[in-house]
């Protein structure tokens, strides 16, 4: 049957892809459970749309779907997360970035970071997760988030900026044993 | 190049992903500004705090497994013929959903199990039979009692081969459940290890050869020929189970 050899297809391409497609979905929606039904979703999604794939690069084109799941299950659920937009305009990136805290952020773990992390705002969030975790590209961030690539590095540039704020504070009031 | 230009340029630097020209300047520039040097050193600080592996969330082991199964019904589903004018109708929208509804449950509840859904009941069947002290219905080391004791319980008669002169004792058939349908269970014992031996007819004609499996720490050996589809489970090492499936086939 044609449509069974077509799924056959389809999870030989995306299937591989599950463990970076969960990670995504799971730092845009917060939790396992919603985790799940969204990645499920976007999997009936892309298999519905897999005779409009073209080859090129699956997991690209897999994510872009979870992506999009993702935002509009939080435009129905949690509309509230995606109503703060960020303001986009440039800041001197480079300067408040020189803080001397390394050493304090060394003893930072990776329980604090996942806190961190999930604290910054979904654009940044987001760009953050598949850059550091996933490893992807700037292009490939660009095509999954439909952003300008310009507008990809300054986010992620942004992002790591405030991540790194809230981790040198907390570190700072963990050491003086005070309360963040 | 100033600070006020390597605001971007030296995430993408850490990033690997500045042209040649672009790194050299920006790398220039780092030699001789110590705030942007210390912005470097941060932003490969938190990069490295980054990479840990922890940080990825990882799917529950079984999620892959249901999500396959999502995606196999809804090819069933594509797969119906639709007739074109019901998508467009919304005068007969309801009543159609009705149809559609029950047809799907019907496709659903007829779906071919995958191999993988059969090998979990076959594992379950067969601790069943352990656990409830039910192995056998008809407990008998007599091929000629086993096979006519199915007769009239199933709608196919199952062969039964007495394997005692190879070491591997009838003990019993008994009637089980596997894929939705009734199925003959026989049962066989090495030593102290108990062989279930389920079969059914199979869907098609063709032969298939032995494909070993290991499940909860059982090993599974399924083929099929003459018609039926074969399963042996048995706690029994693989050899000794690939030497009693031979003799099974022979």
């Amino acid at each position: 049957m044609p449509e069974q050899s077509q799924a056959v297809r389809f999870e030989e391409i995306a299937l591989p892809h599950l463990s970076a497609a969960y990670n995504l979905a799971r730092w845009l929606v917060r939790n396992d459970h919603d985790a799940e039904d969204v990645v499920q979703e976007a999997y009936l999604r892309a298999f519905k749309y897999f005779g409009g794939y073209r080859g090129g690069e699956g997991r690209t084109w897999l994510l872009t779907i979870v992506r999009n799941s993702c935002y509009s299950w939080l435009q129905r659920n949690r509309a509230r997360e995606l109503t703060d937009s960020i303001d986009e305009t440039q800041e001197d990136l480079a300067l408040e970035f020189a803080n001397p805290e390394l050493l304090l952020l060394q003893h930072a773990d990776a329980q604090m970071v996942r806190a961190a992390l999930a604290e910054l705002p979904i654009e940044f969030r987001e760009v953050m997760v598949m850059r550091e975790l996933e490893e992807l590209s700037y292009k490939e961030i660009a095509t999954i988030a439909d952003l300008p690539i310009g507008t990809v590095m300054s986010r992620l540039a942004r992002g790591r900026k405030r991540l790194h704020s809230l981790l040198t504070t907390r570190m700072g009031s963990e050491t003086k044993g005070g309360v963040a | 190049m100033t600070c006020q230009d390597t605001g971007l340029l030296i995430h993408a630097l850490a990033d690997g992903e500045l042209d040649l020209v672009n790194s050299i300047e920006i790398e220039e520039h780092l030699q001789d500004c110590r705030s942007c040097a210390q912005a470097q050193e941060n932003i490969r600080g938190l990069r490295s705090l980054m990479k840990d592996q922890s940080l990825r969330f990882t799917p529950a082991a079984n999620f892959e497994k249901r999500l396959r199964s999502a995606v196999r019904r809804e090819a069933k589903e594509k797969s119906m013929p639709q007739a074109p004018w019901w998508r467009w109708s919304m005068a007969a929208a309801s009543l159609v959903v009705v149809v559609v509804a029950v047809w799907a449950l019907v496709v659903v509840l007829n779906r071919p199990s995958s191999d993988a859904e059969i090998a979990q009941e076959v594992v379950s069947g067969h601790v069943r039979s352990l656990m409830a002290q039910h192995l056998t219905d008809v407990p008998s080391s007599d091929q000629h009692t086993v096979k006519p004791w199915f007769d009239g319980k199933l709608d196919f008669s199952p062969p039964v081969k007495d394997l005692g002169p190879q070491g591997f004792d009838l003990k019993g058939g008994r009637l089980d459940y596997i894929e939705n349908r009734p199925v003959a269970a026989i049962v066989y014992q090495r030593r102290q290890h108990l062989i279930n031996v389920f079969v059914w007819p199979a869907n098609s004609n063709s032969k298939s050869i032995a494909q070993a499996s290991v499940r909860q720490g059982y090993n599974l050996i399924r083929w099929t020929n003459s018609g039926m589809d074969w399963w042996a489970i048995s706690d029994l090492n693989l050899a000794e189970l690939q030497e009693f499936v031979q003799l099974l086939q022979n």
